[in-house]
């Protein structure tokens, strides 16, 4: 029986079993994280069914209240008692209570209400339920009365459904051609006035303000103002036939309201919807969520912004680390004298990729903000002062502050590459005349770019996650545009932008309505990690690539 | 023990070397070469002439200096931080370790073949071709020419013909160091160095390399380190015998196999050490 235990225990059997544990473990704990932030997340866009519950209060008093069940918990009797929401006289232990949001923040204040399940007299689910979701104010729960235009009523009724469809798409389309003419033409109006206007503050400045080039730009300011003119009323017109259509809608309690189309995003019945159509509103829903911009101080909306932005930085990172790091890896290993210098370099490198990420931002702030954008304001932006141009955080800052931040990682990667090509290459280049500049470009630095690739893969999933630096040195809550756009020079680094991570924790913590924001953290959690996975996917294929002409070398 | 310096004249002699060339036609001439890595000396004093296209062959024991001597001939040896050379080698009469030396240009016309295999993880054709456009060759056709030229030159066109353009690390071991010949001779050398070319050879392709040398050896002067001895009695027209950073022994092949003068070298081909 020892015998056989002493053989089992050498025979390292435990010791498989102990690794494939951890193995199993660590997969677990990841498919479990990612499992539950998607099933939170998308969770969010699916239709929920929407309840009319009849309520007694424990003062005798009845009431409704229209909503979708968002939780559900159980709770002590006693403590429902204490706090007056049951009688006194219920009898001991455990009752349920849901989570309902009722909407309608407008004219209820609140968007969420727990109600005791022992409370509730009756729960039906109307079919004729409209829910409608709105520019402002959150989703609205009632019931369609009538249609109007004008103020005047179209449709009444059984019709009304059926008539706020069309009006619905209608004011939908203007709405598409309001936002292609503010954002689009009027913004890019806006953005050459400014141009004209620090032109001439650079022509001022200079002393060449000439009668004849200020009359020049007035008479390109002129031209732009008329333009200008004819696009606001275009606008203005625009706005009054949104504003023609409204619909009258009964909530719980009675009371009927007004809503103009205009507040309308959509309205939907989903206590009505087959299945089909759930998934079909699921998907539109979906599409949104990364292809809009945000609403509501980003509670609704999409987050297409963040995307875009998280995406650029990542990439503008890329472009500014690799080179630097592989020259800097380049000097190290191949042309600085090995010795007491190059160690404390690799150790001040290596350590350099353990100072907290918040460091950096600090350092980004008061360096490449204040300093190096302060000093680019005075001498390439004077016109500007005192609002700062490159002064202030934007996209760049932040790109070089996590370049920064990742140059360690693909330094170390690329030395590492560089040392394990085999001495014999580079003899045999050198012996063939080459310089040992030539030897480089022509055979080494091609060799050892799997290596550089790795490198900056391990960068890529450090800075895309990477936000307390952001915080100080460019991301913002809602960025007005984007930093890529149809205004020259088209790049526009100098600006501000939004960020997957940073948005999680806006959505999640400065949110003023965290209950209802909060799949919407899940959702954007998930979106992050799904943009981190394609980024690094996309740098594993290349390097993949690489390899593969430099195969046999892996010997 | 006898000092290298005193190379008897008579191995010079126009009327002894094998075929007939020009009488005392010397490519390559070293002269009282000592070479020290850091503090070690690792060649004492060597005084030798290699003549023009024949094929010299470097024995003796490992660690007798012989590659190190090879790697002067191109100053590979200026890879190494600590090395240090005194004395001079002389290419055409000039001195390679002179100022003003280019040493690109000179490891152009001094060329190098190494015991292992090192083709660059390109095609066939960009590896011959390598030495080439460093020298800023770009039309397609010269290069087309010369890659042929090679390739026929190192006896491998006709496996590779129809295949240049695939990595040449797919080759067997044999044929890339064939590559690697043809891509030495691709830039017109006027010296093949050829440190241990067949030691991490298989039988076949050693024979292939032997055969290739002998063919080599009408155009460009050869000097070759081998381990194996009957390698360099196969090979070779004249042999130098090494021994722990000195010349000992410089004569006609023929000669140092079957009548050496020094003791130390008759010990060491017949086996009795090394």
């Amino acid at each position: 029986m020892t015998a056989d235990f002493k053989d089992w225990w050498k025979s390292g059997t435990p010791w498989i079993w102990l690794n494939a544990a951890a193995v199993a473990a660590s997969l677990i704990m990841v498919t479990g994280l990612l499992l539950l932030i998607a099933v939170n997340g998308l969770g969010h866009f699916w239709p929920a069914t929407v309840w009319q519950f009849q309520y007694q209060a424990p003062g005798g008093e009845t009431g409704q209240l229209i909503g979708e069940i968002r939780e559900t918990e159980t709770i002590s009797v006693e403590r429902l008692r204490d706090s007056g929401t049951l009688p006194p006289d219920h009898p001991e232990g455990v009752v349920e209570r849901y989570l309902l949001k009722i909407g309608n923040r407008d004219i209820t204040g609140l968007d969420f209400r727990w109600i005791p399940a022992p409370q509730i007299l009756e729960r039906t689910v109307p079919d004729d339920l409209v829910v409608l979701e709105r520019s402002e104010w959150g989703n609205f729960y009632g019931f369609l009365e009538s249609v109007k235009e004008n103020g005047e009523t179209v449709a009444g009724q059984q019709e009304a459904w059926l008539e706020l469809q069309p009006r619905l798409q209608r004011v939908t389309e203007i709405r598409k051609q309001v936002r292609h003419l503010e954002k689009g033409r009027i913004g890019s109006i806006n953005y050459q006035l400014e141009r004209l206007r620090l032109r001439q503050r650079e022509l001022e400045l200079e002393g060449k303000d000439t009668p004849q080039a200020l009359a020049e730009i007035q008479q390109q300011r002129d031209a732009l103002q008329e333009d200008f003119a004819a696009l606001q009323k275009e606008l203005n017109d625009l706005y009054l036939e949104m504003q023609r259509d409204s619909a009258s809608l009964r909530v719980m309690g009675g009371q009927v309201v007004d809503i103009p189309l205009a507040n309308m995003i959509r309205a939907y019945r989903p206590n009505a919807m087959h299945l089909p159509a759930r998934m079909g509103f699921y998907a539109s829903k979906l599409w949104e969520f990364v292809s809009e911009d945000p609403r509501e101080a980003n509670t609704e909306g999409g987050i297409f912004p963040a995307i875009f932005g998280t995406v650029m930085m990542v990439f503008l990172m890329s472009v500014l680390v690799t080179p630097f790091g592989v020259v800097a890896a380049v000097y190290l290993r191949e042309y600085a004298r090995q010795g007491l210098v190059t160690r404390l370099i690799r150790i001040a490198v290596n350590n350099l990729a353990g100072v907290p990420s918040i460091v950096y931002g600090v350092f980004g702030l008061g360096f490449f903000v204040y300093f190096l954008g302060g000093n680019i304001d005075q001498l390439f932006f004077p016109e500007a002062l005192p609002a700062p141009t490159f002064g202030t955080p934007g996209i760049m800052w932040a790109s070089l502050t996590l370049a920064l931040l990742t140059v360690p990682v693909v330094i170390v990667a690329t030395e590492e590459g560089l040392s394990r090509i085999p001495s014999s290459i580079r003899e045999g280049s050198l012996a063939l005349g080459a310089t040992k500049a030539e030897t480089l470009w022509r055979t080494v630095l091609p060799m050892a770019s799997p290596a550089m690739m790795t490198g900056l893969i391990l960068a890529v999933a450090r800075a895309a996650g990477e936000v307390a630096p952001l915080m100080l040195v460019g991301v913002v809550k809602l960025a007005p545009s984007l930093p890529l756009d149809g205004d020259p020079p088209f790049i526009h680094l100098d600006r501000k932008f939004m960020h997957l991570g940073f948005h999680i924790y806006d959505v999640g913590f400065q949110s003023p309505n965290v209950e209802a924001a909060r799949p919407l953290v899940y959702a954007t959690a998930l979106l992050l990690v799904v943009v981190i996975v394609i980024l690094n996917l996309a740098a594993i294929a290349i390097r993949n690539r690489l390899r593969e002409r430099y195969r046999e070398l892996e010997q | 023990m006898t000092s290298a310096k005193n190379i008897d004249p008579q191995i010079l002699d126009a009327s002894s070397a094998p075929g007939s060339g020009a009488a005392d036609d010397i490519c390559l001439e070293v002269r009282d070469l000592n070479m020290y890595y850091g503090d070690a000396q690792a060649l004492q004093s060597i005084n030798m002439p290699i003549q023009r296209k024949r094929v010299t062959a470097f024995i003796g024991p490992s660690g007798c200096g012989k590659s190190t001597l090879l790697r002067c001939f191109n100053r590979m040896n200026d890879l190494v931080d600590s090395a240090r050379v005194e004395g001079s080698i002389l290419l055409d009469g000039e001195d390679i370790y002179g100022p003003g030396v280019r040493v690109a240009q000179l490891r152009q016309r001094v060329g190098m073949v190494f015991q292992k295999p090192n083709p660059f993880p390109k095609s066939i054709y960009e590896n011959v071709a390598y030495g080439l456009r460093l020298q800023g060759v770009k039309s397609r056709r010269t290069l087309d020419e010369i890659v042929e030229k090679a390739l026929r030159g190192a006896a491998l066109w006709d496996e590779v013909k129809d295949r240049l353009h695939d990595n040449a690390l797919g080759m067997s071991g044999g044929q890339q160091q064939r590559l690697v010949i043809a891509r030495a001779i691709a830039v017109e050398p006027e010296v093949l160095l050829l440190d241990e070319p067949a030691s991490a050879l298989d039988p076949i392709s050693t024979l292939k390399i032997e055969e290739l040398i002998d063919e080599l050896k009408s155009r460009y002067t050869i000097v070759i380190v081998t381990h194996n001895m009957q390698q360099a009695a196969r090979v070779s027209d004249y042999t130098a015998f090494m021994y722990i950073g000195k010349l000992i022994e410089f004569d006609l092949t023929n000669r140092i196999f079957t009548n050496p003068r020094e003791k130390m070298t008759e010990d060491y081909i017949t086996g009795r050490y090394g």
